[in-house]
C-alpha cells in the first residue's frame, strides 16, 4: 500500500466520533467572526454595529489577492466591531452579530438537489475560480491558505494533477471521513470543478486505510468519474502534510522551499475545500459553516458537528455534555499540530477542523530528561532533517547552523518530540529557529 | 473561570522514555546473562553483581555529592546497563576491588566527569574495560575454563579461541588453530572469556529482541559483522594461518560489541548513513587489530577510536532532506 517514503509515526488512532453521523449545531446566541481566519492579509470591515444582516451577507471584504472575505453565518445585528483572542492566541479584530432567526439570503441555494457538472457546462474554469474566490473558500484542513490563490498557478507552472487530501491522519479527527460517508457525491462534484478549474484530466483523493468505509463507498461512487482515482493509502502520520500526499500519491518530492507543490505539477485540496466548493459554486453558498469534531476520552458524547462559523467552541461542548471537571488542555484541531485554546469563547474559524478535550493527566507534558542521542527523532522526520540539531543550534541562537541545516524545510508535524524518549521539548526549539531563520531570509532578499 | 494548559504542539506522547529504552536492552541481556551464569556459575554471579552495584553507587554517589546535581539519573537504567556492560567484559575470576575500581572508572571517568548521561564521548563500561586492561593485564587476560560452577578467583584458566588463533598467526602455522573448539561450541558458549562473550547465540536473541521492539536499528551490528565476516575471510583464503570468518565471528567480544556495546546511542552516529560508517569501520578496525596488533582482541579499541571519529561523522554524513533529489 502506499505511503510516504521517510520518516513518521503512528500516534493511537482514537478515533471516538467515526460512527457518530453530522450533527446540525445549534446556533448561538452570539457568534463572533474574526478577520482573520485564513493565512494573508486580514479581511477588511464592512459593516458597523447596528448592521442587520442574513446568512451570507459579507461582513468583511478580501484585502488583496492573498486574502479571503469573511460572510455572516446568521442573521440578527451586528453588536460590534471589537477584537477577540483567537485559537493561536492572538487578539484580532472580529465582527460580533446578536443572531436573531435563522433568515438566509435569497441568492443561496438551499435545497438538497445535487448539481451535477454536466448540469452546468456552461462554467468556464475562470468563473469557477471567480466563484472560489467571492465566496471566500480556504483550505479546510486547518492550514487555511485562500482557495483561489491554490487554482491560480503562477506564470510558468502547469497543474497535471488534482489531488484531494482526505487522510485526516491526525488522531481523534472524523470530521473528513463523515463528509465523506454523508456527502459522497457532492465530494466528487467539488473535486471535478476544482480539476475544471485548473485544466487537469487526472484527480486523486488520497484515503487511509483506517477508513475502508470511507474508502469503499466513494471508489463505488467514483466510477461514474473515470478521470478521479480513489488511492488508500498506509496509515502513518503526517500524511496529510501537503509534501508528504503528493509523495505518497504520485511518487513526486516537492523540492524544498521556496518551491510549492505546483512546481512538480500538483494542486492539493482538502476533501473538506472540495466539498465548499462544491457549494460556493453550484449553490451560490459562501463559506458560512463547516463539519467539526468536538471530541476527547473524558467527553460524555463526543460528535461530529455542522456547526456555523462564529459559533462559540463552548456551545458545542454544551452540546456534547458539557465541559468535564478534570479537563486540563482544551485544543483546537488535533492533538499533534492543533493549538491550546486560551479559553471556550474562541469561536469555529473557517479552518477548525476539531476541538479536542484533554484532562489533566493528559494534558501535561512528560518530565524533560538529557537528550540520549537514540537518534528517534531523525528516523521520524518525514523531511529528511535532524530535529536533535536543529532544536540545540536553535536553543543557542546558531542561526546560521540551523539555515545550513535546513530548517526552514520543517513542516512542524510534531513527529520528532512525539517520539523522543527523553520529552524533549524539539519542536518548541526549532519552531522559534524557523521562524527567526525565515525572518532573516526574508530581510536578506529585501536587501537585494 | 477555569485555566487551561497552554503549550504548543504535539499534546501527545509515544509514551517512550529513557528507562523503557535502557531496561528494554537490559532485557535483551538477559540471554547472555543466563548463558554466562550457566557456563561460569558463582563467578559470573559475583562479578555481576558487584559491577552492576558498584556503578549504580557511583553513579549516585558522583551525581548527588560531587556534581551535587537536583535530579540524579540513577533511576534511568542508564548505570545499571553500564554495569551488566562492563561485567560482562571481565573475566569471571576477576577480584572485586580490580572491579570497583573498573566501575569508577567507567562511570567516575566514562561518563560524570562530562556531565553525566547524553553527555560522554566514549562508551563508559568500554572507558572501564580498557583501562582495566592496561592497568591489570594479567588478571584481565587469564580466562576461567567455562563448567566451574562453584569457583571464582581459585578456577583453573586456559587460552582462548582468540589466543589460539593469535598464536597461529604468530607462529605461522595453521595446524595451530585445529585447538579452535568446534563451531558449535563456539556458537552455543563452552568456550573460554569474558562472561558475556561465551555464547554468540544468547546476544544474537539479544540483538533480535532489540531489534523487534526498535530499540536500535540494523546498520550498526550488521555492518560491523559483514564486515568482520568479509575481511577475515579474505585473509583466511590468502593464507590458511588465519582463522575462518565464521570462528572470528563467533570468538571474543565481537558479537557483544557489535550488539551492544558500539550500538549505544550516546557514542554512536545518529543518522543511517553515518552508522554504516561508524560499522565498517569498527569491523575494519578490529580485525586489523586482530590480526596484526599487540593485543589477541580489538573490539573494545575499535568501538573506542571510532567513538572518537562519532562528532566528526554527524557532521558531514547528513540524511537526504525531503525534495532534495529533484534538485536541479
Amino acid at each position: 500500500m502506499k505511503t510516504f517514503r521517510l520518516g513518521g509515526v503512528h500516534p493511537s488512532e482514537n478515533k471516538l466520533s467515526a460512527a457518530s453521523p453530522i450533527k446540525q449545531a445549534e446556533l448561538p446566541k452570539q457568534a463572533v467572526f474574526s478577520t482573520y481566519q485564513h493565512i494573508g492579509a486580514p479581511a477588511k470591515p464592512v459593516v458597523a454595529k447596528g448592521d442587520v444582516v442574513k446568512v451570507g451577507t459579507l461582513l468583511a471584504e478580501a484585502d488583496g489577492f492573498v486574502s479571503a472575505p469573511v460572510y455572516s453565518s446568521v442573521s440578527g445585528k451586528v453588536a460590534k466591531v471589537d477584537a477577540i483572542v483567537d485559537a493561536s492566541g492572538y487578539r484580532r479584530p472580529a465582527i460580533f452579530v446578536d443572531v436573531e432567526g435563522d433568515e438566509w439570503d435569497e441568492s443561496i441555494d438551499r435545497s438538497q438537489t445535487l448539481v451535477k457538472l454536466s448540469d452546468r457546462p456552461d462554467l468556464t474554469p475562470q468563473e469557477i475560480v471567480a466563484k472560489i474566490k467571492a465566496a471566500g473558500v480556504v483550505g479546510m484542513g486547518g492550514a487555511t491558505f485562500p482557495c483561489h490563490v491554490k487554482l491560480s498557478p503562477p506564470p510558468g507552472t502547469k497543474a497535471e494533477y488534482v489531488i484531494i487530501n482526505a487522510v485526516e491522519c491526525e488522531p481523534y479527527l472524523t470530521a473528513d471521513h463523515r463528509l465523506m460517508l454523508e456527502k459522497p457525491d457532492e465530494i466528487l462534484v467539488g473535486v471535478a470543478l476544482i480539476m475544471k478549474a485548473v485544466g487537469v484530466t487526472k484527480g486523486f483523493i488520497g484515503i487511509e486505510n483506517n477508513k475502508p468505509d470511507a474508502i469503499r463507498l466513494m471508489t463505488e461512487k467514483a466510477a461514474a468519474y473515470p478521470e478521479i482515482e480513489i488511492v488508500p493509502l498506509q496509515v502513518k502520520y503526517p500524511q496529510g502534510g501537503e509534501k508528504q500526499l503528493i509523495q505518497a500519491v504520485i511518487g513526486r518530492e516537492v523540492p524544498a522551499p521556496p518551491a510549492i507543490p505546483i512546481h512538480v505539477g500538483a494542486v492539493v485540496q482538502n476533501v473538506g475545500t472540495a466539498f465548499a466548493i462544491y457549494e460556493a459554486v453550484m449553490k451560490n453558498k459562501p463559506l458560512v459553516e463547516r463539519v467539526i469534531t468536538v471530541t476527547g476520552k473524558s467527553l460524555q458524547s463526543p460528535t461530529n458537528f455542522l456547526a456555523r462559523i462564529g459559533t462559540p467552541m463552548s456551545t458545542l461542548i454544551d452540546a456534547c455534555g458539557g465541559l468535564p471537571e478534570d479537563t486540563g488542555k482544551v485544543i483546537g484541531g488535533g492533538p499533534m499540530m492543533g493549538k491550546a485554546l486560551l479559553n471556550l469563547d474562541v469561536p469555529v474559524c473557517k479552518g477548525s477542523s476539531g476541538l479536542l478535550i484533554m484532562n489533566e493527566k493528559e494534558a501535561r507534558r512528560g518530565e524533560e530528561q538529557p537528550c540520549i542521542r537514540c537518534a528517534k527523532c531523525v528516523g521520524a522526520c518525514p523531511m529528511g532533517l535532524e530535529p536533535y540539531l536543529l532544536a540545540t543550534t536553535s536553543a543557542f541562537r546558531n542561526w546560521e547552523k540551523a539555515e545550513q541545516n535546513n530548517i526552514v524545510s520543517c513542516i512542524e508535524c510534531g513527529s520528532c518530540q512525539f517520539t523522543c524518549p527523553s520529552n524533549r521539548q524539539l519542536l518548541d526549539n526549532i519552531r522559534v529557529g524557523k521562524s527567526t531563520v525565515m525572518g532573516l531570509i526574508r530581510a536578506r532578499n529585501a536587501k537585494k | 473561570m477555569k485555566k487551561f494548559i497552554v503549550s504548543l504542539s504535539p499534546h501527545v506522547h509515544s509514551t517512550d522514555s529513557v528507562q523503557r529504552n535502557m531496561y528494554g536492552v537490559c532485557i535483551a541481556l538477559i540471554p547472555a546473562l543466563l548463558a554466562s551464569l550457566v557456563f561460569f556459575g558463582l563467578g559470573a554471579l559475583i562479578v555481576l553483581l558487584a559491577s552492576v552495584i558498584a556503578c549504580v553507587f557511583f553513579e549516585w554517589a558522583i551525581a548527588k555529592y560531587i556534581l551535587k546535581m537536583q535530579r540524579t539519573t540513577v533511576c534511568d537504567g542508564s548505570a545499571v546497563l553500564t554495569g551488566l556492560l562492563l561485567g560482562f567484559n571481565l573475566p569471571s575470576n576477576l577480584p572485586l576491588w580490580i572491579i570497583v575500581i573498573g566501575a569508577l572508572v567507567a562511570i567516575g571517568v566514562g561518563k560524570m566527569t562530562f556531565g553525566g548521561l547524553g553527555c560522554n564521548p566514549f562508551n563508559p563500561a568500554l572507558v572501564g574495560r580498557v583501562f582495566l586492561l592496561v592497568s591489570f593485564p594479567v588478571q584481565m587476560t587469564t580466562w576461567p575454563v567455562s563448567g566451574q560452577l562453584t569457583a571464582y578467583t581459585d578456577a583453573a584458566t586456559a587460552a582462548t579461541p582468540l589466543a589460539v588463533m593469535k598464536e597461529a598467526i604468530k607462529a605461522g602455522d595453521p595446524s595451530v588453530l585445529d585447538k579452535l573448539p568446534d563451531a558449535v561450541s563456539m556458537l552455543v558458549g563452552q568456550t573460554g572469556g569474558c562472561l558475556g562473550e561465551v555464547s554468540a547465540l544468547a546476544l544474537v536473541i539479544g540483538l533480535i529482541y532489540m531489534l523487534c521492539r526498535r530499540i536500535i536499528t540494523w546498520h550498526i551490528p550488521v555492518s560491523i559483522l559483514a564486515t568482520v565476516f568479509v575481511l577475515s575471510g579474505v585473509f583466511h583464503l590468502s593464507n590458511p594461518i588465519y582463522a575462518s570468518p565464521d570462528a572470528v565471528l563467533m570468538s571474543g567480544g565481537l558479537m557483544l560489541g557489535a550488539c551492544f556495546m558500539a550500538t549505544d546511542y550516546v557514542t554512536s552516529p545518529m543518522t543511517p548513513k553515518g552508522q554504516v560508517i561508524y560499522g565498517v569501520s569498527i569491523g575494519l578496525i578490529t580485525v586489523i587489530i586482530r590480526t596484526f596488533g599487540a593485543y589477541p582482541e580489538g573490539m573494545s579499541f575499535a568501538i573506542l577510536i571510532m567513538n572518537a571519529f562519532t562528532p566528526l561523522i554527524n557532521n558531514y554524513c547528513k540524511p537526504k532532506t525531503f525534495g532534495e533529489v529533484t534538485k536541479k
